[in-house]
């Protein structure tokens, strides 16, 4: 019973309450930029998988197969460690500026392989009679891409890709691999305080808690705006 | 239908928590005996250690352990009536130490543990068995620090999960020198520091002395520790709160430790060659309350 107890006391969670805060705010930062950027990377990727041209098909492909075989990990470690420290390529005389974009640059290019093959498989939703049209009115490849496939790819698969950003939002976690402190590493150093003795249990439900509020958000908006944006056919 | 079966399953997984807290309290009334006592009669013990800190506390690939703790650990247990094979190693991280203690399943933790005020409040302590100091890492070719205050507008590290940083950058209760200025660069653990230190990525690594040594041993050559410590950390042998006898045997056990001669062996056996000067005299006991 004391133990239950134990397990409700919030009290050292609300004591270090700035210090999370901190933490959760290193965790958006991060994530906000990373979907933005394997937004990007995502949707040149499925490009080049669809393109016409076999050097990018084959560049493609490699890719996806390579970072989404690997280790988020060690992707992250690959960029601070071996780019950022070994091979001394910066993105800014301040470390943790620098440590900051190669934790974005190394979760979104993992997370791009994701979203560049929900994004084909959107592609494959759009009818093959429309490609078809396109290109009998005169369209280019890249023109019917932008205008025709693209844009009813994206509305298919609004819903796999909010899974994909989840997913993402979560994988924040191993940022410390890139030297970049965001919520979990803020945890585990509370966790080993000199003056943090009890409320193990509590500051991990709190931390759960916290990751619900960024991630279920996240998926209610992605089931929303599939339902209003769905293609009727 | 579904939800009542829910309800019914629901009803039965409290029964059953309440029947098992209930034996659960009734062996706790039977087994009252102290560690101490328990060790006398069963020759077995359970004691937790850092299976990731190298000449601490380190499991090896091969499922062997090594380190100093480890050798202190086996030392206090054999005084204590338990053999080595008695001995079953559990690992203890920062996370779990204290409800280990208090739940039980682990019977001593000797995991470069601390004796601090609050821990005091959850756990009870025998020792120190050790009383290492915060002291700082730099490379090899760096005679720019001199001591920890040098270390303003330096890049230091911040290991994760660790709080030695907090001890340069801030003043009490969490740290100690307040020094401004100080550039934290964050890293996943002190092997990563290390790593970090001898690429140029960071300037310095502060943390305890025995730590520090053993990275300093690993790689000879590559790093100097500059041998100005600043605080004590009294690295204590965790037990549950109030068993006294238990504190007293182990505070015995350390004691001969250092009067035999076991200890110097055993910090030479860890530390030598890494610049490191040890205490081979026992530390002053905090006392069984």
């Amino acid at each position: 019973m004391e133990q239950l107890l134990d397990l409700l006391d919030f009290g050292p969670f609300f004591d270090h309450f700035d210090t999370i805060l901190e933490g959760f705010w290193a965790t958006i930062r991060l994530a906000a930029a990373a979907a933005v950027l394997s937004l990007i990377i995502g949707t040149v990727l499925a490009a080049f998988r669809v393109s016409p041209i076999p050097v990018l098909r084959a560049v493609g492909t490699v890719y996806v197969n390579v970072l989404r075989n690997t280790p988020l990990t060690l992707v992250l470690l690959m960029c601070s460690l071996g780019l950022n420290d070994t091979l001394a390529l910066t993105f800014s005389s301040d470390a943790n500026t620098s440590y900051y974009w190669w934790a974005v640059l190394g979760l979104s290019g993992y997370t791009g392989a994701f979203v560049g093959e929900s994004l084909r498989s959107g592609i494959n939703t759009v009818p093959l009679g429309q490609a078809e049209a396109a290109r009998s009115i005169g369209l280019t490849f890249s023109q019917s891409l932008r205008m025709i496939i693209l844009p009813q790819a994206f509305r298919a698969v609004i819903a796999p890709l909010g899974s994909v950003f989840i997913a993402m939002i979560k994988n924040t976690t191993v940022a410390i691999a890139a030297s970049y402190a965001e919520i979990a590493t803020q945890m585990k150093s509370l966790v080993d305080l000199p003056s943090f003795a009890s409320g193990t249990i509590p500051l991990f439900i709190g931390v759960a808690v916290g990751f619900m509020i960024l991630t279920l958000p996240a998926g209610f908006f992605s089931g929303w705006l599939a339902k209003r944006m769905a293609v009727a056919r | 239908m579904r939800v009542r079966r829910f309800g019914a399953l629901v009803g039965a997984g409290v029964a059953l928590s309440l029947a098992l807290s209930a034996c659960g309290s009734d062996t706790e009334k039977t087994e009252a005996k102290s560690v101490a006592q328990k060790a006398k009669d069963d020759k077995k013990l359970t004691i937790g250690i850092k299976y990731d800190q190298p000449s601490l506390g380190l499991k090896k690939p091969d499922g062997t352990f090594d380190g100093f703790d480890v050798d202190v650990a086996r030392y206090v247990a054999k005084e204590l009536g338990v053999p080595e094979s008695g001995v079953t190693f559990k690992e203890a991280r920062s996370e779990n130490r204290e409800s280990f203690l208090q739940g039980g399943q682990v019977d001593l933790v000797f995991a470069t543990y601390s004796i601090t005020e609050a821990r005091k409040q959850q756990v009870g302590f025998g020792g120190p068995y050790y009383v290492a100091h915060q002291d700082t890492m730099v490379r090899a070719n760096d005679n720019g620090i001199k001591k920890a205050e040098d270390l303003k507008g330096k890049r230091l590290c911040r290991a994760a999960g660790s709080n030695s940083f907090r001890r340069v950058t801030e003043g009490p209760p969490d740290g100690k020198l307040a020094v401004k200025g100080v550039k934290l660069v964050d890293a996943s653990s002190y092997s990563d520091c290390a790593a970090k230190l001898k690429a140029g990525a960071l300037d310095a690594v502060s943390t305890d002395d025995l730590i520090l040594a053993g990275f300093a041993s690993q790689q000879k050559g590559s790093f100097k520790v500059i041998n100005a410590p600043f605080t004590d950390e009294k690295y204590g042998i965790g037990i549950k709160k109030g068993d006294k006898e238990t504190c007293e045997a182990v505070n015995k056990a350390v004691t001969k430790m250092y009067s035999d001669g076991t200890a110097k062996t055993l910090l030479d056996k860890h530390f030598s060659g890494t610049g490191l000067k040890p205490t081979t005299t026992v530390p002053q006991f905090e006392g069984c309350a």
